[in-house]
């Protein structure tokens, strides 16, 4: 995949494979140890120990159009390259929280890419789905969560068009302040998206 | 907040909108959004669909996704259902393609047939 942001997108559209109601994004970005990490959490099914033995494998899948299941290959193969790597765990009945690290700083990294458009086009295309983003860049973090939204709000249509840039630009001027220098922008607009800290 | 404020004035407008069509058969525009899918753009098609929705005012028109067809040479894929006319399935669809699909298919009604790889009735 070009972006590591594709890999997120894929790993919440198997979250909602799996029955998901809930998915959390956690995005890290610490030069100080030199690793991105990337986690995703959901409360779906879950997976038995036989299947997540071999759930980095490419040749299994629980899919029947082809009999092949390449997204956490890719995704291990995208970590390795860079020396990381991808843990996976899963309980029957509770859900799966699939953990990607790599090399901040390795030439061989995809680019993170456009996080605010996969967690726009995931909500467009799953508008039932609970979800939260947390991304972390050097010690300052912003947070997006449909349900405190939800809470203040009610129900919100987010696979509405309108909607969906609403979710995007929220999205991507956080993250743009996120890259801001400390002490360039009022602290609390580093913290929740859309809805105060 | 303004961005909230903002979020809740478009969450008004959108129930408004939808009271008004009720027991209309929306069209719907579906999007083939499994792992190859996403690899080839999916993603970027689809955020192409909801801008041009959007910038149309285009109400009447549903987005939603489908996995893998096993057709992943063909990817990206979308699907065009016009009420009450076949499915549409186009192939190696771009951001730029797929705004010439919703101006000539679902608004003009005339099929793009250049990228069609299924149609189904």
């Amino acid at each position: 995949m070009r972006e590591l942001s594709l890999h997120v997108l894929d790993l919440i559209q198997n979250s909602v494979e799996a029955g998901a109601s809930r998915v959390d994004i956690y995005v890290a970005e610490d030069s100080g140890v030199n690793r991105l990490t990337l986690r995703v959490t959901d409360d779906g099914k879950g997976m038995d120990p036989e299947l997540l033995r071999q759930v980095l494998d490419p040749f299994v899948t629980t899919r029947q159009t082809r009999r092949m299941g390449l997204g956490l290959p890719l995704l291990e193969g995208a970590a390795r390259q860079t020396g990381g790597s991808v843990a996976v765990t899963s309980v029957p009945g509770q859900g799966t929280t699939v953990t990607a690290t790599f090399g901040l700083n390795h030439l061989d990294r995809a680019p993170l890419g456009d996080m605010a458009a996969t967690v726009m086009v995931a909500l467009a295309v799953n508008p039932e789905l609970k979800l939260g983003y947390r991304h972390r860049r050097e010690g300052s973090e912003i947070e997006f969560d449909t349900e405190i939204i939800e809470r203040q709000l009610g129900r919100v249509s987010w696979g509405d068009p309108r909607v969906a840039a609403w979710t995007r630009e929220t999205i991507r001027s956080g993250l743009t302040r996120l890259s801001e220098p400390e002490g360039t922008g009022p602290a609390h607009d580093k913290g929740r998206l859309g809805y105060g800290t | 907040m303004k961005s909230l404020e903002e979020l809740n004035r478009i969450r008004q407008q959108a129930r408004e909108a939808l009271k008004v069509r009720e027991g209309e058969q929306p069209n719907r525009i579906v999007v083939a959004m499994g792992t190859c899918g996403i690899a080839a753009g999916a993603r970027e098609v689809m955020t192409a669909i909801l801008e041009e929705l959007a910038k149309r005012s285009l109400g009447d028109v549903t987005v939603t996704q489908t996995g893998c067809m096993g057709l992943c040479e063909h990817e990206p894929l979308v699907t065009v259902e016009r009420s009450g006319q076949p499915a549409v399935t186009y192939g190696n669809i771009t951001a730029e393609r797929v705004r010439r699909v919703i101006t000539q298919h679902l608004v003009n009604n005339t099929v793009v047939g250049e990228w069609v790889i299924a149609t189904k009735r």
